[in-house]
């Protein structure tokens, strides 16, 4: 037991390097004591003009155009002032995700996961909650723009027209039209039309996130496209080669289901899986792993080769002999995977190369995983091909002068398009060009015409998630801006006039023939948000060996010469590829495992930092493929010595993010990593804000994540039980039955076994809570209002250390401190064991948050919430209290959902039922790490998990007795890899 | 009314011998020459003569920083606390740290005028008015910044117990509550107890003044003080009583103002220590107020004859002895916290003294434990320049102390995912010059329009010097 409890915990690896003694001599960090927040002239005129006009907007209503029908009869169903859930799904990289908008009175205000929907499984991800935000987006593109100038589109209409009757002359022979991936079966069959009425024209595909290597390892492996889908809760030792599958992956949220079911343990008898995670830059998936190898992205090709020449599979090349470090785990690794043969599972990572891929693949088959762990299923993707070179192919026609005509269907390729293909230049040279989407971007700014997309809980689509299940995306708001959706773009060069978008989707699934009753299977089929039967059949594929007699893997790469470093891209967190540069809950978001907002750095190793005495924030240039750009940086624990990480969607004119653009140094050689790249220091410095820095935790003393070895517990089953907790009733003036809760009694288990920090949570919370977004300045200031936070704990070395995420909402104390100090009585106790809120009786004296031992208190320091901003205010929560300057809140355990349930329980004289209880973060929750419920009800899950052996309460010494607790950590460690 | 007062004997006050203090320094109480009138004269000119130059420098300065208190609570109001610098962790900063710093300040008039009276001091007699005024105001710029810092400062009243429609109380478990109550008592029994010791002083002014208007307005003020016996006999009475009362209000004053924060369960603030604690620092840090504005003024108005060195050298003393008493409150702090064994309360003094903050610490411990050391040397307590540095020394090491204890404890405090730092902005320093605009302009008011040193009681002082057997009762 005393192993468990003797880690080291520390916070920021700024403190931990020494480095803070002379930051303690500088009592303010640099730039906070400035009053650098002035409203000036310029802005104040802009911002009084912008709201002149809108409140002049405000007054206009949104009513569909074709017909107005009031309600004489109320509709079946509906009852204003209840919310409506309509299923519907989110395009996220190309695939779908299923879920349940919920409508107030004819608006979107939050998206749930769908339950039944097979790539989300109830749970959503950061990004799905903070859509609802973009849907209302004021930047959003509002007007057909035609050579900078507002146009409309009945002139747009007219320039296509001409422009297809010149092409169909031609058989389409200039005409081109460029996409993301699509998946949408609709969209796909209007796509070969086109191709059929032009036989000439071409389509393409790029996304800046694309998964060629993927496609091309698979192709390697067994001679054509296929997609591995992982089988993540059958597998006993899972092994990532850097990949990021439970977030940044088409099929996260189910795979962060899955992983987690394999890994919640409680009884001493049952198996645990084990994770082993080898990686440049700390990710999510990293951060769950029972063991991870920091090793630079462009060395895991050679680690792979090691491995599978251990595992006696052929085709690994002269890999040499790696670096002696790696001697012991590649050892346990073999040695592990031969033990659990069919049980095992591989993983590439979509960034790594397709060597690896191929090596992976056929690794798997040995390892007799195929079928078992891994399935394969031909692509979802409609037309899978090499992005990239499909792009290349595409840019060079355009150099070539061949393409007249280009319809840019959605993206942004002039930003996100490899440097080397100088793609926004050679857009200069096609006559007419086109962009569709949802934002005016740069792209739009080097077309000829832009025209205004829809966001997807304003259109009618379709689409098919990873695993092929095609999903029906309905609207749930007419068109805000009045845009148009690219089913309606391609119809109006099929057959003008065009189709609305509802009839080209209805139309093609009624040609489907696929339910004897169209119009029952569907409204089934709207109704559930999916088509069932549409996943993809597994596929019996198998590695081609005789081919593979070629060696897969590169030679082993020579040491690299004194001061070039790696550089790695990975999509963003919070702007992913740039898609949500201007979305505000994001961009506020704490960044997984570093916490950084509003901003993106390039991630540095402490070793590197130390080396080149460089520190959080100072602005380096990196030269790379003659190319260069200039960014801060961030010290990361964890990070691959020599790999600088970049990430990719800032740096966007106009955007609420920041950041720095890594797009101009990425080229289609390395789209996600290479080595060669210098750094420069350039003297500059910017501010990087982070919600959780400069903090250093000396001992792990105080207990606050606790976590235990899986066999630890297996011995000793009681081992947690003897730390420290609240004293006993006779120790403490206490009395602990002077409320006894006859009614309902929430309580809340989170499971740190489960969490993968992945902000699902805290974003659905914002969504939910109508929390305001306070800006880089206020969070640089310590004021973000997230009522849900997570905390990220390392230990270990900062070269490699464990990390722990922690969800910290607020924990509902029986013996509030925080109550007790209020002078007015703004913040009480109900009879259900909530600690509330009063907001309209808070005088804002911040006394509680002071008292509170989990600072998990808000406070209103300036008018957050803006009541001036009339476009944004539909996406406010009806239910929730929109809070005012001055007043304290924080989280409620979601009472507004608490009192739903409890008022429909009550008219139906029954006890309130655990699935109508369910918060907003444990909701969203993709590992289902949250569990609310009704203490007083045996049968709630809650019950069990706080009767759970690894139950805590976080500071439980403090005797405040919170209805919130933790289910302790477990880790899975490989005996012959645990440092002694 | 000089005629009612009992005539001095010339000859004899000429001869007096001189007073030896309890200790033996042979240091008066007042100068040998002074008489009724010299007194009278002396004091009462100050008030009814001319505007001197510098007065009017002094007050223009005290004024400016005075508007500059009103701009800053004017955009306080405006766009709310979050001018300032506080964050979550770090909810009270500054505001809080002046709260408590003023009202210690204001602890000295009422130890002086009270306490010292009911022990027979009679040294207080020449600065208990000017304290009692310098308490009062430093009570009304405390006051200020509870108010202030609110996040809603316009409901204020909701902290105070009224029938309302709401039916609502105040949460009487809160030690905020119990705060107003000890600072609303404590301000008026100070109020009422220097307003009485005036009335005797306003007749004066009144019968010397030589405009209707002055009369008027002093004479109102002077509530019809004819100097009877009766008169000086209710007025004895009521001043005693009055000091009675006033006296547990110096211990319970700061006592209830330090619950704010052993009442919370923050480490550095949840400790037993705190009322005796604090209780000394305010006496410390009053008496070094005290010092810091009698010097200058003895010197400008030289009122040497009436403060004397005696006066210093007793300050003085003090000084040393309530700042042993706080450096005692430091160690046990320290002390305290290992002998818990308590991880948070550990971590609390290691990052009170090494943290980011530590350079505050130790600048701290210098203020206010070293340099008052100095005080042992009768030299240094009877030079008015060293006194007055070492004073200054004092204040501002008692303000450094509260922010120690606000700031410090609270920014590092149980969960490290949570600790900050806080960093004081513009508003922050332009509130607390503000408010010591405020203390110093109602100071200039005073020593401009009311005697600042007690006419009656140091007539009296000479009567006894004259009949040192005839001890005056009150």
């Amino acid at each position: 037991m005393n192993s468990t409890w003797h880690p080291k915990y520390w916070r920021s690896i700024h403190n931990l390097s020494g480095e803070h003694r002379a930051s303690c001599r500088n009592e303010f960090p640099p730039g906070a004591s400035e009053w650098s927040n002035p409203v000036t002239r310029r802005q104040f005129i802009e911002l009084a003009g912008g709201s002149l006009a809108l409140a002049g907007f405000a007054s206009c209503t949104r009513q569909p155009r074709q017909k107005i029908v009031p309600f004489v009869h109320q509709p079946e169903g509906m009852t204003p002032g209840e919310p409506l859930f309509f299923a519907t799904a989110m395009p996220f990289d190309g695939f779908g995700i299923g879920l349940l908008a919920k409508s107030r009175e004819g608006r979107p205000i939050k998206v749930e996961g769908n339950p039944q929907h097979p790539a989300s499984l109830g749970g959503s991800s950061a990004f799905a909650q903070a859509s609802i935000l973009s849907l209302y987006d004021p930047d959003r593109s509002q007007a057909v723009i035609h050579g900078g100038q507002i146009s409309n589109w009945s002139s747009f209409q007219l320039a296509l027209y001409e422009a297809s009757i010149a092409q169909e002359r031609k058989h389409g022979a200039g005409l081109r039209l460029l996409s993301e991936t699509i998946t949408s079966p609709t969209l796909a069959a209007q796509l070969r039309a086109v191709l059929k009425k032009f036989p000439e024209a071409r389509w393409h595909q790029f996304q800046p996130v694309c998964r060629d290597a993927a496609r091309e390892g698979a192709k390697l492996a067994f001679g054509e496209f296929v997609e591995a889908h992982l089988k993540l809760d059958r597998a006993a030792v899972i092994v990532s080669f850097e990949s990021d599958f439970l977030f940044a992956h088409p099929d996260a949220l189910r795979y962060a289901r899955e992983f987690t079911t394999g890994r919640r343990r409680t009884g001493p008898d049952e198996a645990m899986s084990r994770l082993y995670v080898l990686e440049s830059t700390p990710s999510i998936t990293g951060s769950m792993a029972d063991h991870r190898l920091t090793i630079a992205s462009s060395e895991i090709e050679q680690f792979a080769g090691l491995l599978a020449r251990k595992l006696g599979i052929p085709g690994a090349g002269n890999v040499g002999i790696g670096p002696t470090a790696w001697q012991r785990f590649i050892n346990t690794l073999a040695q592990e995977l031969n033990a659990n043969h069919g049980r095992s599972l591989l993983v590439a990572g979509e960034q790594q190369p397709a060597a690896v891929h191929a090596l992976v693949h056929r690794m798997n088959d040995q390892l007799g995983n195929r079928g078992k762990t891994v399935v394969y299923t031909a692509s979802a993707e409609a037309n899978p091909v090499n992005q990239t070179n499909d792009l290349a192919e595409l840019s060079e026609e355009m150099e070539r002068g061949a393409v007249e005509v280009l319809l840019i269907v959605g993206g942004n390729p002039g930003l996100t398009a490899p440097a080397d293909f100088e793609f926004a230049a050679r857009l200069e040279r096609v006559p007419l060009r086109v962009h569709l989407d949802i934002e005016r971007n740069e792209t739009a700014d080097r077309c000829h015409w832009h025209l205004p997309g829809l966001h997807y809980l304003e259109s009618w689509s379709d689409i098919r998630a990873f695993d092929g299940t095609v999903s029906l995306i309905q609207p749930l708001i007419e068109p805000i801006h009045g845009g148009h959706s690219p089913h309606e773009l391609l119809d109006m060069l099929l057959h003008p006039p065009p189709r609305l978008a509802y009839d080209v989707v209805r139309e093609f699934w009624k040609e489907q023939n696929l339910w004897p009753d169209f119009e029952r299977g569907w409204r089934r089929a709207l109704h559930a948000g999916f088509i069932e039967g549409t996943a993809l059949a597994p596929k019996n594929v198998t590695p081609r060996f005789s081919k593979g007699a070629e060696p897969l893997t590169a030679s082993a790469p020579e040491q690299p010469q004194a001061r070039s470093l790696e550089v790695v891209f990975r999509p963003d967190p919070s702007a992913w590829d740039g898609l949500y540069a201007n979305n505000a809950w994001l961009q506020e978001l704490p960044k997984p495992i570093q916490k950084l907002t509003w901003d993106n750095a390039v991630f540095v190793s402490p070793a590197l930092a130390a080396r080149e005495r460089l520190r959080n924030g100072d602005v380096i240039e990196i030269d790379f493929a003659k190319r260069s750009i200039q960014a801060p940086v961030w010290i990361v624990p964890g990070q691959a010595e020599n790999s600088l990480t970049l990430t990719l969607g800032y740096g966007r004119r106009g955007k609420t993010a920041a950041g720095y653009n890594a797009y101009p140094i990425r080229v289609s050689n390395a789209l996600w990593f290479a080595r060669g790249a210098l750094l420069q220091k350039t003297g500059k410095k910017y501010q990087l804000v982070s919600t959780q820095d400069h903090h250093e935790l000396q001992s792990d003393e105080r207990q606050i994540v606790r976590e235990i070895d899986w066999r630890t517990l297996q011995k000793n089953p009681g081992a947690l039980r003897a730390t420290v907790e609240a004293p006993p009733p006779s120790e403490t003036l206490f009395n602990p039955d002077e409320h006894p809760y006859h009614l309902n009694k929430w309580g809340m288990a989170i499971d740190l076994t489960a969490c993968i920090g992945c902000n699902a949570c805290v974003a659905a919370c914002q969504a939910e809570n109508n929390i305001p977004v306070v800006g880089k300045h206020e969070v640089a200031n310590g004021r973000e209002m997230h009522w849900i936070r997570i905390d990220s704990y390392f230990r270990g070395p900062p070269e490699n250390p464990a990390i722990t995420h922690a969800p910290v909402p607020c924990m509902h104390c029986e013996n509030a401190p925080c109550e007790v100090v209020c002078p007015v009585e703004a913040t009480v106790h109900d009879r259900e064991g909530l600690n509330l809120q009063v907001y309209n009786r808070c005088i804002g004296t911040r006394y509680c948050s002071n008292n509170c031992p989990w600072k998990v208190r808000r406070f209103n320091f300036l008018q957050y919430a803006n009541y001036q901003k009339k476009e944004m205010e539909p996406v406010w929560n009806p239910e929730v209290t929109v809070r005012w300057r001055g007043v304290m809140e924080k989280c409620t355990f979601c009472i507004q959902r608490l009192s739903a349930a409890r008022i429909s329980a009550k008219k139906e004289n029954r006890p309130v039922r655990e699935n109508e209880i369910v918060p907003a973060c444990a909701q969203a929750c993709p590992a289902d790490a949250i569990v609310l419920g009704d203490l007083n009800q045996r049968e709630h899950r809650v019950n069990r998990l706080k009767a759970s052996p690894l139950n805590y309460s976080m500071l439980g010494q403090l005797n405040t007795r919170p209805r919130t607790t933790y289910l302790a950590r477990l880790r899975n460690p490989h005996p012959a890899l645990t440092v002694a | 009314m000089s005629e009612i007062l009992p005539k001095p004997d010339r000859a004899k006050s000429s001869e007096t011998r001189p007073a030896l203090s309890p200790l033996g320094y042979p240091l008066p109480l007042l100068s040998p020459g002074e008489t009724y009138e010299s007194v009278t004269h002396k004091i009462s000119a100050i008030v009814l003569g001319r505007t001197p130059r510098a007065w009017l420098g002094g007050f223009a300065v005290a004024f400016s920083l005075l508007m500059l208190f009103l701009i800053a609570i004017g955009y306080l109001l405006f766009r709310g606390v979050g001018i300032w610098g506080i964050n979550i962790p770090v909810a009270w900063g500054f505001a809080i740290v002046n709260f408590v710093w003023w009202i210690g300040i204001g602890h000295a008039g009422t130890f002086i005028s009270a306490i010292l009276l009911l022990v027979h001091q009679k040294w207080r007699t020449s600065i208990n008015r000017l304290t009692e005024a310098m308490t009062l105001f430093a009570v009304a710029c405390a006051g200020m910044f509870p108010l202030l810092h609110l996040g809603r400062p316009w409901v204020f009243y909701w902290i105070i117990p009224y029938p309302d429609t709401m039916g609502l109380w105040p949460q009487f478990r809160s030690p905020l509550v119990w705060d107003l109550f000890a600072v609303f008592t404590y301000f008026t029994v100070s109020l009422v107890f220097w307003y009485i010791g005036l009335i005797p002083d306003l007749a004066t002014l009144r019968d010397r003044a030589k405009t209707r208007r002055k009369q008027v307005v002093y004479g109102a003020l002077a509530m019809g003080w004819r100097g009877s016996a009766r008169h000086w006999q209710r007025h004895q009475t009521a001043y005693l009583i009055l000091a009675g009362l006033a006296t547990p209000l110096v211990l319970s004053v700061h006592s209830v103002v330090s619950f704010d924060f052993s009442v919370a369960l923050v480490p550095g603030w949840h400790s037993t220590i705190f009322p005796p604690y604090f209780v000394a620092g305010a006496i410390y840090s009053g008496f070094a107020m005290v010092l810091n504005i009698v010097i200058p003024l003895r010197k400008f108005y030289r009122l040497e004859t009436f403060i004397t060195k005696r006066h210093l050298n007793n300050m003085g003393n003090i000084l040393l002895a309530t700042g042993w008493m706080v450096a005692y409150g430091y160690i046990m702090e320290g002390f305290m916290a290992w002998h818990s064994g308590d991880v948070f309360e550990e971590y609390m003094m290691a990052n009170r003294a090494l943290g980011p903050y530590g350079w505050i610490f130790w600048a701290l411990l210098c203020l206010n434990v070293v340099v008052p050391q100095a005080l042992w040397s009768r030299r240094v307590r009877t030079s008015p320049l060293l006194l007055f540095t070492v004073a200054l020394a004092i204040n501002i090491g008692m303000w450094v102390e509260r922010f120690v204890i606000v700031v410090g404890s609270l920014h590092r405090d149980f969960l490290p995912s949570s600790w900050a730092m806080y960093s004081p902005t513009i508003w922050d320093w332009a509130t607390l010059a503000g408010s010591i605009g405020l203390f110093l302009t109602l100071l200039f008011l005073f020593i401009r329009l009311l005697p600042m040193i007690s006419i009656s009681e140091v007539r009296e002082l000479i009567l006894e010097r004259s009949q040192p057997a005839h001890r005056a009762e009150g």
